[in-house]
This record gives structure tokens, C-alpha cells and sequence, in this order.
């Protein structure tokens, strides 16, 4: 049966590398995002790779009146329908900390835009009867941190969301794999400093690929991820309120 | 655009520099990048020396502006943004029937690298240089306008852009003529050749087209120039083994390449093709980039790094570079990769490397011997009429190679115009002094 994913957020170098990967193995990729013009490159390289079909879409997290012609773009797709969400923001807390609104933004690129999408599609998936949602949250959901906590607070959301959204498929015969990537060398990391042990997004989407084939429900990527944040989550709280990790 | 704060060394980590370098993800990060003036770019940094440093400067890297933008079945032209690798146009291509005309020997390189050393491959003797396929390419110039080359309508800054080094601007995408093949797979053909006069012989001889020949740089006497001659022609519908990718994980201590090492290494690798020859089935990946399966594999050189001497010799001085072989065995210096081969005249630019003759390259470790040697070898270039390759270069005085480069002088002329204010000038440009008005 053929498999179409609509990848949200599709200018991220971690879609991309996930985009291609589906690519090259015949799958139809739909690349959503707002710079349709690199999505249009995306699309002719996903195409060359050897995409059943690749096509650019227009996707604003923050603009919802646009999410049902997208829908109705992607029930035009015969067969079996997966989505994948890499969209998110991560705006310098800093900047955050001088001007509040900042946070409605983060929250919806993060969590709420792509929530909404997802519960659009949501019925669509139940009546086919099958495919697969990956949900890209973040270790930094796991604690919230001084350093990026209005990240991680979305980013948590958005995890608690994919879990009940995985009960609800699950009922359906499809799937939700909730990633958690460490430290990505992606543009938003280029340049920070303290970041360790980076993984490249190829290995991220290797690792979302095999997460997919194998069903898994939760995954850290890098693995030791998991470990790392076992032990970050398990520091009691009036020892890491005075922590700054 | 974010800058980062890097320190960063070409392929053979003897040489490093430490400046900021962006890398945008799409083209309008890019123009971004521009928008603060033009600065020069770097792609996977696989040239050996300096060619993609830029010390106490800045850097645009292009390695994430890879994607293949559109292809014509009907022309085999493919449209690619500069920072794509060799190799991942391969892979996808090869099992439809097409390969990009000129593949050097590693698939990390990128377009834009390729054309800015107008590289060549296993199969120069036949299909001529990397630029002698580009149809077009998209060039930022330093004033801030992008620019369409060809060789037929812009002969002039095609020809000093094609193994350029990145002197006229940033190559931002390009048009390739892919040639077309029968498959993903390669019949390699391995012979044991015994000794210098043989090998050059069937060098000559080689109806191949792909041939290449490894060379034990650290055989003297009879043996001198003893290898084996690897022919390939590319086929489908064979199984190959496949092999794992390996990665070096650490640094080297110094006696990993040490010289009863390598000895034994270039034995092993000799006796491993039987006497009587033998012909496998390998992925294209290994028989063209060899060395790619072990990631990293620079490593190995320990944390000085090494050198790589590439010279092409014509080919009525192939005594001298047999003299020049002498010497390299008689040093003991050798490390196990040593590279022969034919090339034509094909060559694209004003400083592309090719001439018609034969070519060697040898790597080294980064010793103050080891430097003495290669200086020594660049004087029997220079006096045999031969010439050093940019791409591997990090040693050499700037006066020799401008004078094995006789078409500098209109490079220069050229260069000067489309960036007066050398703003894309590298370490390269600099240690060699390619574009000091003499």
C-alpha cells in the first residue's frame, strides 16, 4: 500500500533529513511549512531521491484558518496517511524573560498549532484504519529549567498530548511515536555555546525511522538521552531548584 | 545568522584556522549571510592543505545548501545546489542508469568543492576534468550580484572560476551533464603489477574506463613501482558484499603509521589480489571512495596530522617521476596509500590541475623529514615541467606553483576584477601569494 507523509515544519534540517529519508524509499512526502520556496527545493530533491510524490504546502502553526485546505489536500492522497511534526520554536529565554508575549508564540508553534492540526487529521487516520504520527517533542520537556523553560513547558504539552493521542490511534490500528531528541546540530543550535555530545539530524532521522518501523512509543535520540534525563528527572526538587543545568 | 566561533582544519588537520563560519539552511539564510558582505566559502573541507581556511576571518560553509533541485532524463542535466555531496548524487542516480562524468576520490566532497578544484577521477583519461561537465553554474560575486556561467557565454569567468578556488565568488548551485551507466555495481579488475615499467605500461595500455593503480611507495629496487592496477567498469544485476562503515574514534598515537606498520600493511595489501589476478563485483561507494568506509580515517595521522604530495608529470618525464618515486621509497617515509595514474589534457580552468601525463599522490605524516622530502620533490616537479595540485597542497612556496600555473597571470587579471578587494581570499591564496600582483 502506498504511504504519503505530510511533514510539518518541513524546513527544519531534522524534517529534512527525515523527508528524505522516506524519499528514498518511495514513500510521497507533503512538505509544510511557511518558506515555500526552500520547500520548493526540498521537494525536487526528495523527488530525485526517489519520492512517489513530493509536493510543497503551505503550513503556519500560528494560523489555523489554513490547517482544513491542508487536510483536504492530504485526504487527496490515496492509501495510508502519516504525519510527521518537527515544527517548534525555542526563542532565547532572555528575550523572553523582557517581553512575556513571546510565550503565546512559543506555545503555539510548540504545541498548540500542531495539536490542532493533528486532531483535524486525527479522524481521517481512525477511517483508513491505520499510519503513523511522529511527534517531535524534547528532553527539555522532561524538567523545566531555567534556561529554557517556556520551551519545555510546550514541548511537555506537546508530549502529554501525543500520549493521549497514541491511546486514541492505537484503538484504530495506527500509531504515535513521540521522539525526544538531545542536542541536534541543526541552525538553531549552530554557534551555542555548551552543547555536547551532538548528534547530527541524519542520525535523529535514522533513529525516527526505526522507532516507525518498530513501533515504538516513546524514544530518546541519541539513546543515552534516556539515561541522562533519568537522572536529570530524578534529582530532588530542593536540590535542582538551585541548580543551573 | 548566528556566527560560530570555530577552530577548523583541512582534510589533512596540519593546518588550522580559527575564525567565525555560518551555515545557513536555505537560500534566504544565505542572502542574509551576504547581506553582511561576501565571505568565502567552504563545503566538507576535504581539501588536504588550506584552500578552505580562512584564519582570523569569516567563513560561509555550504554543506547544508545540498539539495538536487531537478533533473532532465532526456539531457542527463542535473541542477544542484553546491553544497550536495559526490557520493549522495551517486547513490541516488546510479540505480537509474546515470553517475556524475567525474567522481574524486572521496564522495564527502561537494559540488562546489569539485569545481572550485576542478577535480578529477579514475577516469580523467577518458572524460577529462569535473568542469569540462558543468554546463552552468550560479556564482555570487562580490558585488553582491548573482551571476549564470557557461563556457560558451562566459568563457572568461568560467574559465577562472573552474579550479578557481573560490576566488570569483561563491558557487551557489550548478547544472552537471551526469554520463550514463549500467548500474550501481562495479566489475573491478585486480591485477598484481610488479614492478615501475610494467605498471606504467599498462597504465597506457588500459582499455578501461575507470583504471586506477595502488602503488607500494615503500617497494625500492626491483620492486619500485610494484602495485596493483584496479580496472573498472560500472554494471547491474550483481550482488556485491556489502561492507560495514567503520569510524576512526580517536586520535592515532604516532607508531600507528610508523614504517614496519605500513610495510607489512602495503604486503598484505599487495599478496591480497592473487598472482594471477582477479576481477570482483563491489558497490560503487568502494570502489570509488575507498577510504569513505572508515569515517574519519585522517585520524589515523595522529594529532599532526599529514601531508599529501600530488604531482602530474607530462609523459615524456616519466623518468622523473620514476627519480621522484626513488626518492620517495629511499625516505621510508611512505604511508600505504599511494595513487598512479594516466591523465589526458582535459582541464577547464586558468589553474586546474591536469596536464597530459601521469600522476602520483602519496600521503605523509606531518614530520619535519617528511616536510624536507616534499619540498625536495616539489623542486624535481618544477624541473621535469610537472605541477602540484591545489586540493592537496600545504607546503609549497608560492613562487614554485606560480610558475608550474602559466596561465596565472589571466586567472589574476580576472580575479582581481570580480573581487578588487580580495575579500574571498583564503590561507591558500595568502601562503601562496596567487593573488600578489608580481
Amino acid at each position: 500500500m502506498t504511504n504519503t507523509w505530510i511533514i510539518l515544519g518541513a524546513t527544519s534540517s531534522m524534517a529534512r533529513a527525515f523527508a528524505r529519508k522516506v524519499a528514498s524509499r518511495g514513500d510521497g512526502v507533503l512538505l509544510a511549512g511557511r518558506d515555500s520556496e526552500d520547500l520548493a527545493a526540498l521537494a525536487g530533491d526528495c523527488h530525485l531521491r526517489g519520492a512517489r510524490m513530493a509536493e510543497a504546502v503551505a503550513f503556519d502553526a500560528r494560523d489555523p484558518s489554513g490547517f482544513a485546505i491542508l487536510i483536504d489536500r492530504v485526504k487527496a492522497e490515496d492509501g495510508m496517511i502519516s504525519a510527521a511534526v518537527f515544527v517548534g520554536s525555542m526563542p532565547d529565554q532572555a528575550l523572553i524573560d523582557a517581553d512575556p508575549a513571546l510565550i503565546d508564540g512559543t506555545v503555539t508553534d510548540s504545541f498548540t498549532g500542531p495539536a490542532r492540526f493533528l486532531h483535524l487529521l486525527a479522524p481521517e487516520m481512525e477511517r483508513r484504519g491505520g499510519g503513523t504520527v511522529v511527534g517531535v517533542a524534547s528532553v527539555a520537556g522532561d524538567r523545566g529549567r531555567i534556561g529554557n523553560y517556556v520551551y519545555g513547558a510546550a514541548k511537555a504539552g506537546f508530549a502529554t498530548y501525543l500520549s493521549g493521542l497514541r491511546n486514541r490511534l492505537t484503538r484504530a490500528g495506527g500509531h504515535v511515536v513521540t521522539i525526544k531528541p538531545g542536542f541536534v546540530d541543526t541552525a538553531m543550535t549552530w554557534g551555542l555555546p555548551g552543547l555536547f555530545l551532538v548528534a547530527s539530524p541524519e542520525k535523529v532521522a535514522d533513529d525516527i525511522a526505526r522507532a516507525v518501523a518498530k513501533r515504538k512509543n516513546v524514544i530518546y535520540t541519541p539513546f543515552f538521552w534516556r539515561y541522562i534525563m533519568l537522572i536529570i528527572i530524578h534529582i530532588p526538587e530542593f536540590i535542582f531548584k538551585k541548580m543551573k543545568i | 545568522m548566528r556566527w560560530k566561533a570555530a577552530e577548523y582544519s583541512g582534510w589533512g588537520r596540519a593546518l588550522w584556522a580559527r575564525g567565525e563560519v555560518a551555515r545557513p539552511e536555505r537560500q534566504r539564510s544565505l542572502d542574509q549571510v551576504f547581506a553582511e558582505g561576501i565571505v568565502p566559502a567552504q563545503g566538507m573541507r576535504r581539501s588536504y592543505g588550506d584552500a578552505s581556511l580562512n584564519d582570523k576571518g569569516r567563513m560561509v560553509d555550504m554543506t547544508r545548501l545540498d539539495r538536487m533541485l531537478g533533473f532532465d532524463p532526456g539531457t542527463g542535466i542535473l541542477d544542484v545546489e553546491a553544497g550536495a555531496r559526490i557520493g549522495t548524487i551517486a547513490s541516488a542516480f546510479a540505480p537509474r542508469g546515470w553517475l556524475p562524468a567525474v567522481m574524486p576520490g572521496t564522495g564527502f566532497a561537494t559540488v562546489g568543492g569539485c569545481i572550485a578544484q576542478d577535480v578529477h577521477g579514475k577516469n580523467h583519461h577518458v572524460a577529462g576534468s569535473f568542469c569540462q561537465h558543468v554546463v552552468s553554474m550560479e556564482l555570487r560575486q562580490a558585488d553582491g550580484r548573482t551571476v549564470t556561467l557557461t563556457a560558451d557565454a562566459t568563457p572568461d569567468l568560467f574559465r577562472a572560476t573552474a579550479g578557481g578556488l573560490g576566488q570569483t565568488g561563491v558557487i551557489t548551485s550548478a547544472r552537471l551533464r551526469l554520463l550514463p551507466c549500467k548500474g550501481d555495481i562495479m566489475m573491478v579488475t585486480e591485477r598484481r603489477v610488479e614492478g615501475w615499467d610494467e605498471h606504467l605500461a599498462l597504465l597506457d595500455a588500459s582499455t578501461a574506463t575507470y583504471t586506477v593503480g595502488w602503488i607500494d611507495a615503500t617497494a625500492r629496487g626491483k620492486g619500485l613501482g610494484r602495485g596493483i592496477l584496479e580496472e573498472g567498469e560500472t554494471n547491474s544485476g550483481l550482488v556485491p558484499r556489502r561492507e560495514k562503515f567503520r569510524k576512526v574514534p580517536f586520535t592515532a598515537p604516532r607508531f600507528a603509521l610508523s614504517k614496519p606498520i605500513v610495510r607489512a600493511f602495503n604486503e598484505a595489501y599487495f599478496r591480497r589480489v592473487p598472482h594471477t589476478g582477479r576481477t570482483v563485483v563491489r558497490p560503487i561507494g568502494d570502489f570509488f571512495f575507498p577510504l569513505d568506509k572508515i569515517h574519519d580515517w585522517n585520524k589515523l595521522y595522529g594529532k599532526h596530522g599529514f601531508h599529501q604530495f600530488q604531482c602530474v608529470m607530462p609523459l615524456a618525464a616519466a623518468p622523473a617521476l620514476r627519480a621522484l618515486l626513488e626518492t620517495i621509497a629511499n625516505s621510508g617515509l611512505a604511508s600505504p596509500l599511494a595513487v598512479l595514474k594516466r591523465m589526458s589534457e582535459g582541464r577547464a580552468g586558468h589553474l586546474s590541475f591536469p596536464m597530459e601525463g601521469y600522476t602520483l599522490a602519496v600521503d605523509f605524516p606531518n614530520r619535519a623529514e617528511a616536510r624536507e622530502l616534499i619540498k625536495r620533490l616539489e623542486d624535481m616537479t618544477i624541473a621535469a615541467g610537472g605541477r602540484i595540485y591545489f586540493a592537496k597542497d600545504s607546503l609549497a612556496r608560492g613562487a614554485d606553483v606560480r610558475a608550474m600555473y602559466p596561465e596565472h597571470q589571466d586567472w589574476l587579471r580576472l580575479v582581481t576584477r570580480a573581487d578588487p578587494d580580495q575579500r574571498l581570499a583564503t590561507d591558500m591564496i595568502r601562503r601562496l601569494k596567487l593573488r600578489s600582483i608580481a
